[in-house]
């Protein structure tokens, strides 16, 4: 049960290559006190339509792309159920990364 | 063409290590500060290269004494009142810890009060984080003495009037060589003053104002957590080196957070020592830096297993 | 475990009980303490702060009994054995840490010179008027250990016994004093260290990995870890499993108040440190404690001399009380004479004990001074009519 409440989320960013970092979210901590989409400094998350098992709403990923990886919401998480990271930068080699379409919430 | 080596991306939350996981979700409310102050105080771990073998926190009762049971450290939820006392024994049994007291107004303040003056006084070498939250959260929303006027709580449903602390101001007046201001809003700024709490030796005391959305913000109509925060964006004003006569703290008015006193003072400890060496020159028996107090014979508690 | 020779002042004294009874602590290898003065008690830290500091150790005074009580508990996880020492009205602020102690089973030491009471009482006069409140006095169920020495003597060598039971059963020890043994002056054999048993920490040797900080194996005493050390436990005041974690269900709060009942009770035997004189053909026999015991010999041996059969039991453990031992007694006796210096105290479980097989009569004394031999010897001639 505990398992279950731990579970990262796949990375919220969607692979658009230009994004400098991206967010995971732990949905089942989440109060949705909405502290990480006020304060997220390029307004990279809004509280979801989706519901975890406790009835709140989990933010949600809505300009992945302006993601800066800053981890200010991480920060901000009065819960633990969230946090930034920066991508690592794509080797010179390798100009365009895997656009992979990840789903950011469940 | 050199390949350029990709750092691993991280795969969890830099907090997370620092967190008791199998005890996730906490208990603090939705909008609660709290755990903003864990993260804050995670960071500046991190950032400080604190040896967390040598960490221990102290707390004591209250939402804010939940921080002792939720974070992966050596960790002691004590009295109500006496986190300062207890952690003052256990720096002293064994100087080479960093002793943290992470604990709410209520219990610093009020039956903890005494304690707080005399550690400030002593200068003994603690890190107290005082989560203010205005208020005695746990048990229900009761007045407490950093209440200010005007307010509504549960034993003064008529309002509050009596007089409320300026935590800075009392424990600089006691002696603390450390003393911050800051707000759940304010993480960064929380976070380096943490730091520099740990590279300060003697009596340092942080004080976060966050909210309590489910009693004195409810009870006072101020809203909930993030209506809360933006209040604290909107009105705090940095002020690094104010007098701490001058940021008293009202039901909504200005809050001036910064840092207002660092100086320079002996901790409890230099001053045994200096004490202890002058009147006793090579009499005195210094703390044993193999040992500390806890073997009292020949092979120590347990041989293989004393650190 | 031998003791560390550098706490121990071997030789001869010509000291009181609360000068001995530091010595004691400090043989038994206390080197923290935490104390607020409060007379009669306040000799024994002024003594350990002036030895201490030349032995390797630290005293502190802090600024009220609330704090001592709970500073020398911090000092205990930090790595070291301590102890705080009061009287009467600073005994009962330290009632809630002593109840922490419990909960969280840290060994330690309590030392209470009793003094007249209730409230601020007789400052500078004996009773024993805190027994029961040993045993019950902080909330909850809990168990504790408390022993009574009754001589300056006893206050070094029962010192001692205290700290070692209280790191075998990892539970505070009260040990019960009181004024005039406190203040009495006579001479103490202090032996050399290699002669002196002490108990070690019951320090686990588990790794960071493995070790859960009340996790028993049987022996209902956990293995105790110290800040440090990188065992990255918890420990707390609520109801709590083997984790230390909060656990706060009636199943875990059984399991828990249980143990640390049980851990106690179950060793009663071993703990219960008693003198038994000619109790085999006893009409009455004389069960006392601490000062009042000395004073008892006295009426004894007086009414022997009348040709009266008096056997002696004096209890050195008065808790756990020695409750199968009474209950034998009592069954080959007619009658139990009680003098204690209250108004009834532990006369109340040796009358339960007694289970009605013998009768119960109580010496009191509301406490100033010691007995008359003469008073508790007329009740002895009651009692044996």
């Amino acid at each position: 049960m505990l398992a279950n409440l731990r579970e990262p989320q796949a990375p919220a960013c969607g692979g658009n290559v230009a994004a400098k970092g991206r967010v995971s979210i732990v949905v089942e901590r989440c109060k949705a006190c909405g502290f990480c989409v006020e304060f997220c400094p390029t307004k990279v998350l809004a509280l979801s339509s989706a519901f975890n098992s406790k009835g709140y709403h989990p933010p949600h990923v809505i300009a992945p792309e302006k993601c800066s990886g800053c981890d200010l919401c991480g920060m901000y998480c009065p819960d633990f159920a969230i946090y930034g990271h920066k991508n690592p930068a794509p080797p010179k080699a390798e100009a365009k990364a895997d656009a992979k379409e990840v789903q950011n919430e469940g | 063409m050199t390949t350029t080596l990709v750092n691993p991306v991280p795969v969890g939350n830099p907090v997370e290590p620092f967190l008791r996981s199998d005890r996730m979700p906490h208990i603090w409310c939705p909008g609660c500060g709290i755990g903003t102050t864990v993260n804050c105080f995670a960071e500046a771990l991190i950032e400080s290269k604190v040896d967390l073998k040598t960490l221990a926190i102290v707390s004591g009762i209250g939402c804010t004494g939940r921080v002792a049971g939720y974070v992966k450290l050596d960790s002691f939820h004590t009295t109500h009142g006496r986190a300062i006392p207890f952690a003052t024994g256990m720096k002293l049994a064994n100087p080479h810890l960093n002793v943290v007291v992470y604990s709410g107004d209520g219990d610093l303040s009020a039956i903890g009060g005494n304690h707080l003056i005399h550690a400030a006084r002593r200068n003994i070498d603690l890190k107290v984080i005082c989560v203010n939250n205005l208020i005695y959260a746990m048990t229900g929303g009761q007045t407490a003495p950093t209440t200010p006027g005007h307010a509504t709580t549960s034993t003064s449903p008529y309002g509050t009037f009596e007089p409320a602390f300026n935590l800075p101001h009392l424990v600089e007046a006691s002696g603390a060589v450390y003393v911050a201001r800051w707000t759940t809003f304010h993480v960064r700024q929380l976070s380096r003053s943490i730091q520099e709490a740990f590279n300060k030796k003697g009596f340092s005391f942080i004080e976060v104002i966050s909210p309590c959305p489910t009693l004195y913000q409810r009870r006072n109509k101020l809203g909930d957590g993030l209506e809360t925060m933006k209040y604290y964006k909107e009105k705090s004003k940095t002020k690094h080196g104010c007098p701490t006569s001058e940021v008293g703290l009202t039901l909504n008015g200005e809050i001036i957070v910064g840092k207002f006193v660092d100086r320079d003072r002996p901790d409890y400890s230099a001053l045994l020592k200096a004490q202890m060496h002058e009147s006793l020159g090579e009499k005195y028996v210094d703390y044993d830096e193999e040992q500390g107090y806890a073997c009292s014979g020949d092979g120590g508690c347990a041989e293989d297993s004393c650190h | 475990m031998k003791a560390d020779p550098r706490g121990v002042l071997t030789g001869t004294h010509f000291i009181d009980g609360d000068h001995a009874c530091c010595e004691g602590a400090l043989a038994a290898g206390a080197r923290f303490a935490a104390g607020y003065p409060i007379t009669p008690s306040t000799e024994v830290v002024e003594r350990f702060a002036q030895r201490v500091p030349t032995v390797g150790g630290c005293f502190i005074q802090m600024e009220d009994e609330l704090a001592a009580s709970i500073t020398l508990q911090g000092g205990v996880w930090g790595g070291a054995k301590a102890f705080t020492v009061t009287s009467g009205p600073g005994y009962s602020l330290m009632m809630e840490h002593i109840g922490y102690a419990a909960m969280t089973e840290t060994p330690c030491v309590f030392v209470d010179v009793q003094r007249g009471g209730p409230s601020t009482g007789l400052p500078t006069l004996p009773a024993q008027g805190d027994m029961m409140q040993a045993r019950w006095g902080s909330h909850g169920d809990y168990e504790i250990i408390a022993l009574c020495p009754n001589s300056p003597q006893e206050c070094f060598d029962l010192t001692i016994k205290a700290f070692n039971f209280a790191e075998e059963f990892r539970v505070p020890v009260m040990f019960m004093m009181d004024e005039v043994v406190g203040h009495m002056t006579e001479k103490v054999v202090i032996p050399p260290a290699d002669q002196i048993e002490v108990t070690p920490r019951k320090h686990t040797k588990k790794s960071v990995d493995d070790y859960l900080a009340y996790e028993t194996n049987g022996d209902m005493v956990p293995e105790m870890a110290h800040a440090g050390e990188g065992y990255k436990f918890h420990v707390t005041g609520l109801t709590h499993d083997e984790r230390g974690y909060p656990n706060m269900t009636p199943k875990v709060q059984q399991q828990l108040v249980t143990r640390l009942q049980n851990k106690i009770r179950s060793a009663a035997d071993r703990i219960c440190m008693f003198e038994e004189d000619s109790t085999d053909n006893a009409d009455v026999i004389v069960v006392s404690y601490g000062i009042t015991s000395r004073v008892a010999q006295r009426a004894i041996d007086m009414a022997r001399v009348q040709g009266l059969k008096v056997g002696k039991f004096r209890l050195i453990t008065a808790w756990p009380f020695p409750e199968n031992k009474i209950r034998e007694l009592a069954g080959r006796t007619k009658a139990f004479v009680v003098p204690e210096l209250n108004l009834g105290q532990m006369v109340r479980e040796v009358e339960r004990c007694a289970g009605g097989k013998a009768k119960t009569y109580l010496v009191p004394h509301a406490g100033g001074s010691v007995h008359h031999p003469e008073d508790i010897l007329a009740v002895i001639q009651e009692a044996a009519r």
